[in-house]
């Protein structure tokens, strides 16, 4: 069953035809990667999704709802996580406030005015938090602050912080761009790990044709803001037309 | 205690007992000493210390926590100056009820400033909340002179209806019956120690208002504040509508700024237009920055040290300096006096300004920052004062090879 439903979607941006014509359907707890050369769409349409963006034409639909119209942090509270390009974390914060913050939201919702509780008062929290710390590997760097981690750990946090708030479908937009191989390698595994042990949709636009391979249960190459195919990665590999898209046009039309 | 972790009870508990010896702590010095200008231990101003440091309390919550930086707050004292004043003049010299109208009056056009001027941010917000406040100083000023009377100021006549003022309580505010302006003077060899009935009220909310503060700090709430500051669109990622958290921020540092203009009126039953000007916008922006904003006791140091200033060095005037530079030959006398004069009486302006740009360029994080690194340096000589020494020992020798 497919728990995101995008269909004819189209953007424009001035005289730019950014998307059109886009169907994508992802499957209920795979892995979808989307791929696709420097300007292709796969931006755009992640905002789409996550209400940075309102398409022009078409329908999002996430679970049997529509997430048209609706503001980011409604759509969080849909279920849908998203982690960045470049980590998006509270840097002035703690590790472990970082951590609390998604905890706090899922539970109390979009806004609380609970100035008169204490943050040391949320016990079951503050645990569920530090259960998440220990399962990444962070729980003895808890008292830092986010924004002195290295990049490898900011990406990691981020990533927790959006698993805390049990997602059932996290996106993300290129998690290992700018990291060394051995950092790459490290998400990967934490990616496969987190596939495994939990139900988790998770759709992700990557470059790296290494984390995509290893990651992907189905790939939608997109070209010039429209999907030129979808399938399995071992069909994907072959095909003529993602060569075409990536290496330029072929030989017959030179 | 009261909810609180070990650092800030220990806190409220230095603030709660500076406030209640401060009479004592700000006159240190004989009542006929040459230094007893030096004194701020009479009720006047340290009445503005504590009402000017629940102001800056209130600011921080908005400032120091989400980073808004608001440069209209002084409407809201305003308005809580002229709330309570109504209230005077309406029913009776009670405080509490003038106090009580003054927050919710103040809380609720910070609501309406609030909600229009926070669909911005940075410095557009600061423009807005600078455009609003300069609209209501000259809507006080002329337009609302039924309600404001104007150049003149608000001010309580015998005509006034009082309905519930009995003939028997006093014709200054009061707490039924304690008037703001009463006190007991403890004279001790050549000390004076003045006690008012209206600093100990202040007093009183002050402590109130800077446990609300810890409280606040320490919350969920306070900790999605500091989110705000940190980075709104992971909040808005993960589900927050950060809209609301800074709407609740500035509305409460409003009621902040109606109590203290409340306080203010209950001191002194005037109110004027003045007080919504932008320099006393300005004023609590300084306060709060000098005394490092974000922290718990900053903003309280920084309201007392800019009103000791504005008071204190204001009072400095030629004739004194020639009284402290009379030892010396007429010519370096005048001399000295010519090069201080600037700095001192009406020129305060200039001593805080310089003070303000050292801190703000050697001190980031104000006073506190200032008193955390004087701290460190202390322990570290507890410490290790041989290894430092030693070190440093080493650095010279080889600097000199």
């Amino acid at each position: 069953m497919a728990i995101l439903e995008v269909k004819n979607v189209g953007k424009r941006f001035g005289g730019l035809q950014a998307l059109s014509d886009v169907n994508l359907s992802v499957a209920e707890n795979s892995v979808h990667a989307i791929i696709g050369p420097n300007g292709a769409g796969k931006s755009t349409l992640l905002n789409c999704l996550v209400g940075k963006l309102i398409p022009d034409t078409g329908s999002v639909m996430f679970d049997g709802q529509s997430v048209l119209g609706r503001k980011p942090y409604e759509i969080n509270q849909m279920g849908i996580s998203r982690v960045f390009q470049t980590p998006e974390i509270f840097g002035d914060l703690t590790v472990m406030e970082n951590m609390l913050i998604p905890c706090l939201a899922k539970r109390d919702g979009a806004f609380q005015l609970n100035g008169w509780s204490r943050v040391v008062g949320q016990q079951d929290m503050i645990d569920k938090a530090e259960e998440m710390l220990r399962d990444m590997h962070m729980i003895d760097k808890r008292h830092m602050h986010a924004a002195a981690m290295s990049r490898g750990d900011k990406r990691r946090l981020e990533i927790a912080m959006c698993l805390a708030q049990d997602p059932r479908l996290l996106l993300l937009d290129e998690p290992t761009a700018g990291m060394a191989r051995a950092d790459t390698n490290n998400t990967i595994d934490l990616l496969k790990q987190i596939k495994d042990e939990r139900d988790i949709t998770i759709a992700i636009i990557e470059h790296d044709m290494h984390v995509v391979f290893s990651l992907a249960e189905r790939i939608t190459v997109l070209a010039q803001g429209t999907p030129l195919v979808e399938d399995t990665p071992d069909r994907i590999k072959g095909h003529p037309k993602v060569r075409e898209a990536y290496l330029g046009e072929s030989q017959d039309a030179a | 205690m009261f909810g609180l972790e070990k650092r800030d009870t220990l806190l409220l508990g230095v603030v709660i007992l500076l406030t209640l010896f401060a009479p004592f702590i700000l006159n240190p010095f004989p009542a006929d000493s040459g230094l007893a200008q030096f004194n701020a231990g009479y009720p006047d101003l340290m009445q503005r210390f504590v009402i000017f440091g629940i102001f800056a309390i209130g600011f921080n919550i908005l400032f120091g926590l989400t980073g808004y930086l608001s440069f209209g707050h002084a409407a809201f004292l305003g308005v809580g100056s002229y709330s309570a004043v109504w209230m005077f003049k309406l029913l009776s010299y009670n405080v509490v009820p003038a106090l009580v109208l003054a927050v919710i009056m103040a809380g609720l056009f910070s609501a309406l400033i609030g909600f229009i001027s926070l669909r911005r941010s940075g410095i557009y917000f600061s423009i807005l909340t600078l455009a609003f406040a300069q609209m209501s100083f000259n809507l006080a000023y002329s337009v609302l002179t039924p309600i404001t009377n104007g150049e003149t100021g608000l001010q309580i006549y015998t005509s006034d209806p009082q309905y519930l003022q009995s003939v028997d309580a006093p014709s200054f505010p009061n707490l039924f019956g304690a008037a703001m302006n009463s006190s007991t003077t403890l004279f001790f060899g050549s000390w004076t120690f003045t006690f008012s009935v209206g600093y100990y009220f202040c007093a009183v909310f002050l402590i109130l208002a800077f446990y609300l503060a810890i409280r606040i700090f320490r919350s969920p709430f306070g900790m999605m504040l500091r989110a705000v500051k940190s980075n709104q669109q992971r909040m808005n990622y993960t589900g927050l509508n950060t809209r609301p958290y800074t709407l609740a921020a500035f509305v409460i540092s409003g009621m902040y700024a109606g109590l203290a203009g409340g306080l203010l009126a209950a001191m002194d039953p005037l109110a004027g237009a003045e007080r919504m000007q932008w320099t006393a916008s300005g004023e609590v922006v300084l306060m709060t920055i000098l005394g490092g904003a974000g922290t718990l006791i900053g903003p309280v140091l920084g309201a007392g040290f800019i009103k000791y200033f504005e008071n204190i060095f204001a009072k400095i005037n030629d004739n004194v300096l020639h009284g402290w530079f009379a030892f010396m030959p007429d010519g370096i006398e005048d001399a000295m006096v010519a090069i201080i004069h600037p700095f001192v009486g009406k020129g305060w302006h200039l001593t805080l300004g310089l003070l303000f740009m050292l801190v703000v360029i050697f001190l980031p994080g104000g006073l506190v920052e200032g008193g955390q690194r004087l701290g460190r340096v202390f322990r570290r000589k507890d410490s290790n004062a041989g290894s430092v020494e030693a070190d440093a020992a080493k650095q010279r020798n080889e600097a000199a090879e």
